[in-house]
């Protein structure tokens, strides 16, 4: 339960930094933020816009930095992340429960697939390592190296648009109402098969060769001798001996890498012009919405720490020691 | 988009020392591996078309000219813009932007990572403590969003401070690795020994400790710059105002925003993607080169040994039927 617990503690600790990171960012501008803000929009925001920032900013009334601080984090908490100026005056906090749903199902999903197929496949590389299989490597190499929203790009001219075999926009067809029926649902579904497929190909390299290095390390252990000494299956030692030692860091690796993959996953959607936070993130940089920035930032940190926090659950399903002490 | 996910795994230290190897030897070693020869040629490439490619670009990359929207031709290599800009000449522009970010970063986060790393795996107590879970606060937040957030607070951007932007929030995964390493070498009995001979402790990091540390700073400066290069990119596609005019990024920014795809222009949104592509499988390649040198067990081909066959790094195995 130490284990845990400690973790728990790290990722409080982590979305506090996050939060203190959002509330500080905006004062360290030199001079009035809102209004080097307004200077940067170049005229495109309107005075109801201005005074949305001055209350975001609480630079409306004349409390001290700690007041402010406390009267963010109490407005945080409350949801209240300010009036995005995109949708002005919709709230941040509507604008991203609208989109958030479309994320995590896309996102969400692939990434955890992309995983699981991507251990699999370093799996079946690291046990027959000298063979035709070596193949897959300089080719995962460079699929991994192309940025997901270029070969989005590219599948939307290859295999969308007019006459193609998927939609290269949005997350349902403009005909069906949102709603639970199938209608929608397989709509939903089909449109995001194709940002699925470019998220899957690009992000799962990165997991086949880790896990294939990780193989190729435990493989020559003492107890994979053992192991094929005792005579067993050739399959049970791969899969019960060196996958279930070599899976340890890849997990881990997993947790820690998440930050940073769903920050390249996000673009996916701006190329598909997909419903999701990625897109509005897209839309809000164009616009300089300031408070969906900050919003989307929070959000996706949030949903990350969460994230690691599942994957720490599964570490310690699988990793026997981290049980013990405790 | 490329994540330095090879560098996940501990790497092994060193430790096996090959013990008269010369410098020149060891540098054989490196060069003749395969993998590291072509990432090198890869990485130079670039490193001369940034330095030369906006003297040699046959236009200048803004000029607009009446041939619109035109695939490659002799006159224009890769084609043409909306506005009949040179797009070869705007890929040579903008090989400048992306290589000053991408080393800019990646040298701010690898000085910040050998700092924060090897001090927090070197010393103990609660100063290092605190900055192992800085570094690890770093590594879990989103690393895009939280660039977004610092580009777009600043009152003025341009290339450098974007560089300096990425590396100052890209150091968390090299100072991890870096720790984790420290930590293995500090107990190693030349420290100790070091130690006992009263060393003073900045001694002892800087000449026992760092240098048996180069592979893995170079691979960490690798992955970031990685790193860098894709984030830079990435800000510049979805169009952050401060980066250069033409990086590739921007290239395709327009390319997406002028509808080139629905155009059929394929020649406006393909270079700059092959161009990301090959840098980055340059980088990699370096990076599994290092990898491979460092921890020979990675090294991919069939091993023979006299007729026995290593399978996988396996249990040595007679081929069945043969007679002992």
């Amino acid at each position: 339960m130490g284990y845990l617990l400690r973790r728990i503690a790290f990722y409080l600790f982590t979305a506090w930094a996050a939060i203190t990171i959002n509330f500080f960012l905006p004062r360290l501008i030199p001079g009035d933020p809102v209004q080097s803000l307004i200077a940067r929009s170049q005229g495109q925001l309107d005075t109801s816009a201005i005074q949305s920032l001055y209350i975001l900013f609480g630079l409306d009334n004349d409390q001290n930095i700690f007041e402010q601080y406390f009267a963010y984090i109490g407005q945080l908490f409350r949801g209240d992340l300010g009036l995005s100026f995109t949708f002005f005056p919709t709230p941040v906090s509507e604008v991203l429960s609208d989109s958030l749903p479309w994320t995590l199902g896309l996102v969400g999903l692939t990434t955890v697939v992309s995983f699981l197929l991507g251990t699999f496949l370093g799996v079946l590389a690291g046990w027959w390592r000298g063979s035709w299989v070596d193949v897959v490597m300089p080719v995962t190499t460079f699929l991994s190296s192309i940025p997901y929203f270029w070969l989005g790009l590219i599948a939307i001219t290859l295999l969308a648009g007019q006459g193609g075999l998927f939609p290269s926009s949005g997350g349902f067809d403009p005909g069906v109402v949102p709603s639970w029926d199938m209608d929608f649902v397989w709509s939903a579904v089909y449109h995001s098969l194709l940002p699925a497929i470019t998220i899957l190909i690009s992000s799962m390299s990165g997991w086949v060769l880790s896990m294939r290095n990780m193989m190729l390390t435990v493989s020559s252990e003492d107890y994979i001798t053992v192991a094929h000494a005792k005579g067993l299956s050739e399959r049970r030692v791969m899969v019960s001996y060196a996958a279930r030692n070599a899976l340890l860091p890849n997990v881990s690796g997993f947790a820690l890498s998440l930050g940073l993959i769903v920050g390249g996953t996000l673009l996916v959607e701006i190329v598909f012009s997909y419903p999701g936070v990625g897109f509005q993130l897209f839309q809000a940089v164009g616009a300089k919405d300031y408070p969906l920035v900050q919003g989307i930032f929070l959000v996706i940190t949030l949903s990350v720490l969460v994230a690691n926090l599942f994957a720490d659950l599964i570490y310690l399903v699988l990793d026997p020691r981290t049980r013990k002490e405790g | 988009m490329a994540m330095p996910t090879a560098d996940i795994m501990p790497m092994l230290p060193p430790s096996e020392a090959p013990v008269p190897a010369t410098r020149k030897r060891r540098q054989r070693r490196f060069l003749g591996n395969r993998k590291a020869v072509v990432g090198l040629v890869l990485f130079g490439f670039f490193c001369l078309l940034a330095i030369f490619g906006p003297m040699i670009a046959p236009y200048d990359p803004g000029k607009r000219g009446d041939e619109l929207l035109i695939g490659p031709s002799g006159d224009h290599w890769f084609g043409t813009t909306h506005l009949g800009q040179d797009l070869f000449s705007q890929m040579l522009d903008g090989t400048r932007s992306v290589m000053l970010v991408g080393i800019v970063a990646g040298v701010v986060a690898t000085v910040l990572a050998v700092l924060i790393g090897v001090t927090s795996g070197y010393l103990s107590g609660v100063g290092a403590e605190g900055l192992s879970a800085l570094s690890n606060v770093f590594l879990v937040i989103p690393a895009l969003p939280l660039i977004l957030i610092i580009t777009l607070s600043l009152p003025e951007t341009d290339d450098l401070t974007i560089a300096l932007v990425i590396g100052c929030t890209s150091w968390a995964w090299g100072a991890r690795v870096l720790r984790a390493q420290t930590l293995s070498l500090r107990r190693r009995d030349y420290v100790e020994a070091a130690r006992a001979t009263g060393e003073s402790t900045w001694r002892i990091i800087g000449f026992e400790i760092l240098p048996n540390l180069t592979a893995v700073i170079a691979a960490s400066f690798i992955g970031t710059v990685i790193f860098a290069v894709l984030s830079e990119i990435t800000l510049a596609f979805i169009g952050v105002p401060g980066v250069s005019e033409w990086n590739w990024g921007a290239i395709l920014f327009w390319a997406q925003s002028q509808q080139a795809l629905a155009q059929g222009a394929w020649w406006w949104f393909v270079p700059p993607g092959l161009a990301i592509a090959l840098l980055g499988t340059g980088l990699a390649l370096l990076n599994f080169g290092i990898d491979e040198y460092v921890n020979p067990r990675l090294r991919s081909g069939a091993t023979k040994v006299r007729g026995v066959k290593m399978r996988v790094g396996f249990t040595p195995v007679l081929p069945k039927g043969t007679k002992r």
